[in-house]
């Protein structure tokens, strides 16, 4: 290796990563574009909003309102003002909340996250454990009991899982806490504060999770019996390596690409998940926010939230095809 | 009919999928004609609240928090998830098999614009897209079916594709096109019928996760108010969850059973009628 192959091959990286960059960017306008398309064909405007927030108000007063916040410009002059207003971070304001919505949104994402990432390294590693061992042990009871599992766990609603955890794990066995994310009133160091948000992530995680579990399960599982049948498994076992290192040595490493296409897919569905889990678990995150949202007819905090969460699939797939570049070499960078 | 006793024989080879399918027939038979065995109306309260199942045999699965009838509230609700499931699956075929035919036969930028859209559907957060749409034009049987089948599109609209790009090189198209068949008729006549197998098993999945989606939404409040759906009443139930936590169980129970029965058939089918895949 020369450091002239070394410096093409770094000048490559970059330019898939700006190619991919510039893709994402359009996408987002694009999901800009489409969100003012549907606060445009949402029966009422803003300010029919914020009359009924007010009780009502005469006709004149909300035409004068409407001239002032610009509604009655033609559509492109108002969607180059949303673009704009966008671009600033500017996403408006929930008069609900009494507070921007973007700053709202901030305040509950870290826990959305970390529930998130929480939910996501169990499903995979658990997903990971289950499809070696039933492809280890393909066609027997062991494998059959796995896929039943697996098809339960596609059938469960995960906000009926969450419910019937908090029936059996908190109400039943009072083994877990089944609301919110930390112990009200308790005055705890830090380590036995992190404990407690641990013992709170418990249930809201597993229940998050379930689903994809199985997702990565069946995944794995076909990809690793896809492998077993190559050619140079074939010359490993005919070297008289054991079974056990051909699986986890030879088959494993490369079975694992796939899941790892899946790990940017499941992003937007476990923001999806995290509004029912959330909503069933008290947890204070961007979930929680959205059923509020709801139930408070706050249309401008539910399109921001829609926003943000589009926004994290769109990062969630560039980091993902990176770390896929790197792990695979054979993935045309160019 | 040769073909179709092929299909069935290959069908029932696998215990799963004959399980699927008769629990898909219990599903469809209760809500063809539950509604006329059990109370009429499953708002009506007709008992006492918070009456345990199998306590009285008149109301074998009780009564719940306002004493409605939770046997007629499944068995009703049987009939709004299916009803909702197959809509919501029929117009997202619709949609999906007419981009991806369009997109797959045309290639060129017909391919590359709809597939932009395609993607961009398929990265916003979909369950939070059908809550944000539901929220804005006002919950009804009609809105949820409308905006399940356009979240679930993207994804019949990139299997038709797939198939209609490998399908167009082969030698039965080529020859169509030699003898002058007008497009329309390749597409619809030809192609399409040859992609029926994979948009059939993708069909019973969809069905399965309109049902979850719809499930999610009605918990969430977002369901028709009109209408009693399984996931209503687990949110009516979620409210007395720790002394009575049959009324949320119950109805969950019931789509646990009617999403499984689906994948299950969905599974089989593709076992079917991929006999070459069979060994997987």
């Amino acid at each position: 290796m020369g450091s002239a192959a070394q410096r093409t091959d770094g000048s490559r990286l970059v330019r898939f990563l700006a190619r991919r960059s510039a893709q994402a960017a359009l996408t987002l306008l694009a999901i800009v574009m489409l969100n003012f398309l549907i606060v445009h064909l949402a029966p009422g405007d803003a300010i029919d909003v914020l009359a009924g927030e007010f009780g009502g108000a005469d006709t004149a007063y909300l035409e004068k309102l409407r001239r002032s916040y610009g509604l009655d410009q033609p559509l492109y002059i108002q969607l180059f003002q949303y673009l704009f207003n966008v671009a600033q971070l500017n996403l408006g304001f929930s008069f609900r909340n009494n507070m921007p919505v973007f700053e709202l949104i901030m305040t509950r994402l870290p826990a959305t996250l970390l529930l998130m990432v929480a939910s996501m390294l169990l499903s995979f590693s658990a997903g990971l454990l289950l499809g070696v061992f039933s492809a280890r042990r393909v066609n027997t009871f062991a494998d059959d009991a796995v896929s039943v599992l697996a098809l339960l766990c596609y059938a469960t609603p995960l906000f009926w899982f969450g419910l019937m955890a908090i029936v059996l794990f908190t109400v039943k066995l009072n083994l877990l806490p089944g609301n919110g994310m930390y112990t009200i009133g308790a005055n705890l160091g830090w380590f036995a504060a992190a404990l407690d948000v641990a013992r709170h992530m418990v249930l809201p995680a597993c229940s998050l999770a379930l689903f994809h579990m199985a997702v990565y399960t069946r995944l794995m599982r076909a990809s690793m019996l896809e492998i077993f049948g190559l050619d140079y498994i074939r010359t490993a076992r005919a070297k008289g390596l054991s079974q056990r290192r051909i699986a986890f040595r030879h088959v494993l490493p490369n079975a694992i690409l796939p899941m790892v296409t899946m790990l940017g897919l499941q992003v937007g569905s476990l923001l999806g998940g995290a509004v029912l889990v959330e909503t069933v678990f008290g947890w204070p995150g961007l979930g929680r926010l959205a059923f509020d949202a709801i139930l408070q007819r706050d249309h401008n905090l539910l399109i921001g939230i829609l926003l943000l969460g589009s926004a994290l699939v769109v990062i969630a797939n560039l980091l993902t095809d990176l770390l896929y570049a790197w792990l695979d070499p054979r993935i045309e960078v160019a | 009919m040769a073909a179709w006793r092929d299909f069935w024989r290959r069908y029932r080879r696998k215990t799963s999928a004959m399980i699927g399918l008769v629990l898909l027939c219990f599903v469809m038979l209760v809500a063809l004609v539950g509604p006329w065995l059990v109370s009429a109306d499953p708002w009506d309260i007709v008992v006492s609240p918070f009456l345990w199942p199998g306590v009285d045999p008149e109301f074998p699965l009780g009564s719940d928090t306002l004493g409605r009838d939770i046997l007629s509230g499944i068995v009703h609700g049987s009939r709004v998830s299916l009803l909702i499931g197959l809509a919501a699956t029929a117009a997202a075929l619709g949609v999906g098999v007419t981009v991806g035919a369009v997109a797959g036969y045309f290639r060129g930028w017909p391919d590359d614009l709809l597939m932009r859209i395609t993607e961009l559907f398929q990265t916003i957060p979909t369950f939070l897209l059908a809550v944000v749409l539901v929220a804005i034009f006002k919950p009804s049987m009609l809105t949820i079916i409308l905006v399940i089948s356009a979240v679930s599109w993207p994804a019949v609209a990139r299997l038709v594709r797939a198939e209609f790009l490998s399908l167009r090189e082969r030698e039965f198209v080529q020859s169509c096109v030699v003898i002058g068949m007008s497009e329309a008729r390749i597409i619809f006549q030809q192609i399409l019928p040859n992609c029926l197998a994979p948009i059939i098993v993708m069909s019973s999945i969809l069905v399965a996760s309109a049902i979850l989606t719809e499930s999610g939404l009605s918990f969430l409040g977002l369901g028709d108010p009109n209408l009693m759906s399984w996931g209503t009443m687990i949110g009516i139930g979620r409210e007395a969850m720790r002394t009575a936590w049959y009324m949320s169980a119950l109805p969950g129970v019931a789509i646990v059973i009617t999403v499984l029965a689906l994948n299950l058939v969905g599974e089989g089918l593709n076992d079917a009628l991929n006999p070459r895949l069979k060994n997987r």
